[in-house]
């Protein structure tokens, strides 16, 4: 019988499986960077051990760092102390690093693919959830805890049961529009946050397909936010084209060699998968959450839903919970929900796609009155390529923040932050209480929605700024 | 790590479902580089709250937590497990985990128990109607005990070795250096690397 995508690459990294035990699985990168990994070298000190394999690692500084005065050292006591533990672990370890400051600096999940590291078939753990997005490009790339970062510095393995396979397919088309992050935002919001439990997820279809890397990376993204293991989509045309040429992709006969390789990395015709999903791409509308998890959403032209909605007794309560806590009325159009903080970034959305896309729908209009809209790059480098194409004028044009790159406001530990019950619509990935700034209340969008929002004040998609032209 | 056979004491009954890890710990009290020493920032934005369940003088001295389904969702971070043990927890009862929250606890030692919903209504209810109510955690039998209740639960052979014996996961796998080392041998050239020679 055929092997899924997943079961490939998986059985490709397994150095030993024994019975009643989980499988020995090879990392090929691990990615490293200030708030998970102090913990985990302290560990290796205590017993006197090594990283095993330093050119298997890298380490970027993305969580907690400013997105204003990078260049000045961290005002923040103790977000200095992370940083500067890091820069000194990476000095003693012999791990690669890149400090603020840096052209690759960034959130660690836009590093490595620009850097072209992200590759088909390979392993990829990181001491953060959103690792599941390098699986855009055929990988199995998962999130772990301190402790398995320190097994994996050690060691360059993990022991893993081997998930479950699901597919999701998606057939059709998106209408325009309509982006990736709806498309992952509608599924969640059908499978609810504990859908993918236990699954390696692959996104297949003829909607998946025709996704740029950057929507697909928005897709893998996420697939954490519906509980899944990792999320994965096989590569193709596009994924070859986005890493050829990259700083640290295959070169000359290596390269052939590789792509030769991955060109077999797809889940065979006669493959099964333990479970199947399947969607209509023409039901995804722009879609956004108007609760406390990113299950908790529904497309923009709907009002907010009402606790009687919900037969299970745990989601009617849990609706509950989040409209006190967002406030908001049972059956208000969501289109008149005012906002008062638009924020364009994250490992989600913070890619140069995103960014052109954001500007091309700001351009000529000005940010809201009593709304401010904050645009951090995730990365230097797409820092740099959007300041190119004068995307930045734009963005300051319009009133816009124009920061530097990081995690910023997707989860708050720097300065950028919301006031206790202001109100965002974020391109980021959690809509958790407090999230992005004790008792802060998050609105999970789309770029285009994000955009349109930040003109109108209210959450709105682009269709609603040039309704206003009529 | 500390072996893990059985556990007795009383509970904290957390009526909420989805009680993702920016909940257990929000982000703001992730700046320590310690391990330990978190405790402060356990359900931060809720203790807050007078009447949050947590504050209430019967609940006091807990080392149970009995939580609504999807326990532990969102983020990665183990400070959110070490936060637990670190406020006194020892067990965590939920109808589902998180995967990446089990996968942690199970590797500093919490125990983090899957059991059916309606175990955990049953236990809700009897911890309310008296807080010094004492549920039982077997390990060995793999059951949860209050009262007339005896519930089984689910966990790998593995997992439950390794709390049962306290073994150190890295260890056991140092023990594999050969297989890892021949593994090696055989990768392909066109991997990527980080640094270069």
């Amino acid at each position: 019988m055929g092997k899924t995508l997943a079961e490939k690459v998986w059985d490709e990294h397994v150095v030993r499986s024994t019975p009643g035990e989980p499988d020995l699985l090879y990392i090929d990168l691990h990615l490293i960077h200030e708030v998970t990994s102090p913990q985990a070298f302290d560990g290796l000190r205590l017993a006197g051990r090594k990283v095993r394999r330093p050119d298997l690692t890298l380490a970027t500084e993305d969580h907690n760092v400013p997105t204003l005065d990078w260049d000045k050292p961290i005002a923040d006591p103790v977000s200095k102390t992370q940083v500067d533990t890091l820069r000194k672990n990476a000095e003693e370890f012999g791990v690669r690093l890149h400090p603020l400051g840096d052209v690759e600096q960034g959130i660690v999940h836009v590093v490595g693919p620009q850097l072209g590291l992200t590759q088909p078939g390979m392993t990829i753990v990181c001491g953060d959830s959103h690792t599941s997005t390098h699986g855009a490009f055929g990988a199995i790339a998962f999130g772990i805890g301190t402790s398995e970062v320190e097994h994996v510095l050690a060691t360059q393995t993990l022991p893993q049961a081997k998930p479950k396979t699901m597919a999701v397919t998606v057939n059709g088309s998106l209408a325009e529009g309509v982006t990736a992050k709806d498309l992952i935002l509608y599924l969640i919001a059908q499978t609810g946050t504990g859908g993918g439990q236990g699954y390696i997820v692959e996104y297949r279809g003829a909607a998946i397909e025709a996704l740029s890397m950057e929507g697909r990376m928005t897709v893998c993204n996420m697939s954490i936010e519906w509980g899944a293991k990792a999320g994965m989509i096989a590569p193709d045309e596009t994924t070859f084209a986005y890493i050829e040429g990259k700083a640290e992709a295959p070169k000359g006969a290596e390269w052939d060699a590789a792509v030769a390789h991955w060109r077999t990395l797809v889940t065979d015709a006669d493959a099964t998968f333990d479970k199947e999903i399947v969607i209509d791409a023409a039901d995804v509308t722009p879609f956004v959450t108007w609760g406390t998890n990113p299950g908790q959403g529904a497309p923009l032209g709907a009002n907010v839903p009402s606790p009687d909605d919900f037969e299970d007794p745990s989601d009617k309560l849990a609706a509950e919970k989040a409209l006190e806590y967002m406030g908001l009325e049972a059956g208000q159009p969501l289109r008149s929900v005012k906002v008062d903080t638009v924020f364009v970034g994250s490992c989600t959305n913070g890619r140069i796609e995103d960014l052109r896309l954001a500007a091309d729908i700001i351009k000529g209009h000005k940010v809201a009155e009593g709304t401010r809209l904050l645009v951090v790059p995730g990365s230097v480098r797409v820092r740099n390529q959007a300041m190119e194409e004068g995307l930045d004028k734009i963005f300051i044009e319009a009133g816009a923040e124009w920061r530097g790159a990081g995690c910023s406001m997707c989860l708050g530990m720097n300065p950028d932050t919301l006031q206790p019950q202001e109100r965002s619509a974020s391109t980021s990935n959690r809509n958790f209480e407090g999230r992005q700034g004790k008792g802060g209340r998050t609105h999970l969008v789309s770029v285009p929605v994000a955009a349109a929002t930040a003109v109108k004040g209210t959450l709105a998609s682009p269709a609603d700024l040039s309704a206003d032209l009529v | 790590m500390e072996k893990f056979t059985s556990h007795t004491g009383t509970a904290l009954p957390l009526r909420r479902s989805n009680v993702d890890t920016d909940q257990i710990i929000p982000a703001v009290y992730l700046k320590r580089v310690t391990r330990t020493g978190f405790e402060d920032g356990l359900f931060a934005a809720w203790r807050n709250d007078p009447e949050f369940v947590a504050n209430k003088p019967e609940y006091q001295g807990v080392s149970i937590l009995v939580a609504g389904p999807d326990f532990g969702t969102g983020s990665s971070r183990e400070h959110a497990v070490w936060a637990l043990m670190d406020y006194g927890f020892k067990v965590v009862l939920s109808s589902r985990f998180a995967d990446i929250f089990r996968g942690n606890s199970g590797k500093a030692g919490l125990l983090s128990v899957p059991v059916e919903q309606d175990v955990i209504e049953q236990l809700w209810a009897a911890i309310e109607a008296d807080p010094t109510t004492q549920i039982t955690v077997d390990l060995e039998s793999r059951t949860v005990t209050c009262g007339d209740l005896v519930a089984p639960f689910q966990i790998d052979d593995y997992t439950r070795y390794r709390l049962l014996n306290g073994l150190d996961d890295i260890g056991i796998t140092l023990g594999h250096e050969a297989d890892i080392a021949a593994y090696e041998s055989k990768r392909p050239s066109w991997k990527p690397v980080t640094q270069h020679a």
